[in-house]
């Protein structure tokens, strides 16, 4: 390590030092320095002398006796020792008093710490409960999910995609159509979010001559977070529509209001 | 025998090495003491006290916290403040007068404190008033190099310094 042991002395922390003005980890970081150069240390001795020359100087003449005074007082440590008092002051029932004090406050301090602890301990079990509640919570999600994979995984299903129409070219949306247990799944993730009062209604449409059945309406679409929808669909369906409808969805579709329509495959 | 091995056996409560400690320092913790006190008597029965207070603390001295001499001069100047502060019902080190030193310097004041006024204005001979001040306050009164900064209104590398200065004026002077 190299330090300039001259730039050092001349910063003043040495004085500061002597003067114990220095936060702890400096007075180490000096006390460190005295011991690795002799010049530091000797340089710290110098300082000292200044300031004891000072305080000297502002001495008072001092007593000869000086330290008589002091011996005797450290010398003059009394041993305890009990004494029968003269007014034979009843110090067995002083004590018990001071007893029964203690052990009031005593049982006093160990109620309100078991208080304490006791409210710990419930709120440590709420904390628990809640924690319970948010997996179990995700459990019944993952279930359900689990749930809606098997579902549009089944062999039965029939995979049709609703393309955007004229009112809304952007949109789209799927229907896993399970035949065999006559039930529609669709995916409305491509749907834009229904303005107030309206709700999107799923046709199932038989094409010729077109006849369009209602199977059902995407209710409280905002709040559905998967945009998943399952539905009942026992038509022998040959295309699926979804329009924007009024609320509580109409007799016959509002083919202007025709977001997405799509074929049932081959 | 040198310092550290006194101080070792005055840690081991060994009274004859306390004697010589005491022998060696007594002035100088007196003489702290009176600066702030400046009252002669009531500086000598502080400073016996001090020195009763220094036997009963010695296990508390720790060599890694600085020096012996630090030690006790900060042991001195907390019971010469306390003095004062019972006296003038001040609360704070910070009310304290902080130019005792300055005025000891100036007037030679205080025929009550008895001290040598002419060694004092010798030592002190062609130092500023500002360093005379930061004397008082960092070695007397116990100011932090950040208190010091704080109430002198000047950062913490001026009052570093200037200390520097101040005391190398000082040891000058005594050449």
């Amino acid at each position: 390590m190299s330090m300039d042991v001259k730039e050092y002395i001349a910063s003043g922390k040495l004085e500061l030092y002597v003067a114990g003005a220095l936060s702890p980890e400096e007075n180490l970081e000096v006390q460190h320095y005295a011991i690795q150069y002799p010049e530091i240390r000797k340089e710290i001795e110098e300082i000292e002398k200044a300031i004891l020359e000072l305080t000297k100087a502002a001495s008072p003449k001092m007593p000869e006796n000086g330290f008589a005074k002091v011996k005797a007082e450290i010398d003059d440590v009394i041993p305890f020792t009990p004494q029968a008092s003269s007014k034979g002051t009843p110090w067995g029932s002083y004590l018990g008093w001071a007893a029964s004090v203690l052990l009031a406050i005593g049982l006093f301090w160990m109620y309100t710490e078991n208080s304490k602890l006791k409210s710990e301990i419930e709120l440590t079990n709420q904390e628990k409960q809640s924690l319970e509640d948010i997996l179990s919570d995700t459990q019944e999600e993952i279930t359900s999910k689990e749930t809606l994979l098997q579902e549009i995984r089944d062999r039965n299903v029939a995979v049709v995609a609703l393309g955007g129409q004229t009112v809304s070219p952007e949109s789209y949306a799927k229907a896993y159509w399970n035949k065999e247990e006559n039930k529609v799944i669709i995916d409305a993730q491509g749907l834009p979010e229904p303005p107030d009062g309206f709700t999107y209604q799923v046709w199932s449409l038989r094409l010729d001559p077109l006849t369009p059945t209602s199977i059902g309406l995407l209710d409280d679409f905002a709040s559905q977070d998967t945009k998943l929808f399952t539905l009942e669909n026992a038509n022998e369906s040959e295309a699926f529509g979804i329009t924007l409808e009024p609320e509580g969805g109409s007799e016959t579709p509002t083919l202007e209001q025709l977001y997405t329509l799509g074929a049932v495959g081959s | 025998m040198d310092l550290d091995n006194l101080i070792q056996q005055f840690q081991k409560k060994d009274k004859v090495a306390f004697e010589t400690l005491y022998n060696m320092y007594a002035e100088n913790i007196c003489g702290a003491i009176n600066v702030i006190v400046k009252d002669a008597e009531r500086s000598q029965e502080i400073c016996q006290d001090v020195f009763v207070k220094i036997w009963e603390k010695s296990n508390q001295y720790d060599a890694s916290k600085g020096r012996f001499f630090t030690w006790i001069l900060n042991i001195a100047r907390n019971a010469a403040i306390d003095e004062v502060r019972s006296k003038t019902h001040k609360n704070q080190k910070k009310n304290l007068p902080v130019d005792s030193l300055v005025g000891i310097f100036e007037n030679g004041e205080d025929l009550n404190s008895k001290m040598d006024t002419i060694g004092l204005q010798s030592l002190l001979k062609g130092l500023k008033e500002k360093c005379i001040l930061l004397i008082d306050m960092l070695y007397f009164k116990g100011y932090t190099q950040k208190e010091a900064a704080k109430e002198l209104n000047t950062p913490v590398g001026t009052i570093k310094t200037r200390i520097r200065s101040c005391i190398s004026n000082i040891r000058k002077n005594m050449a």
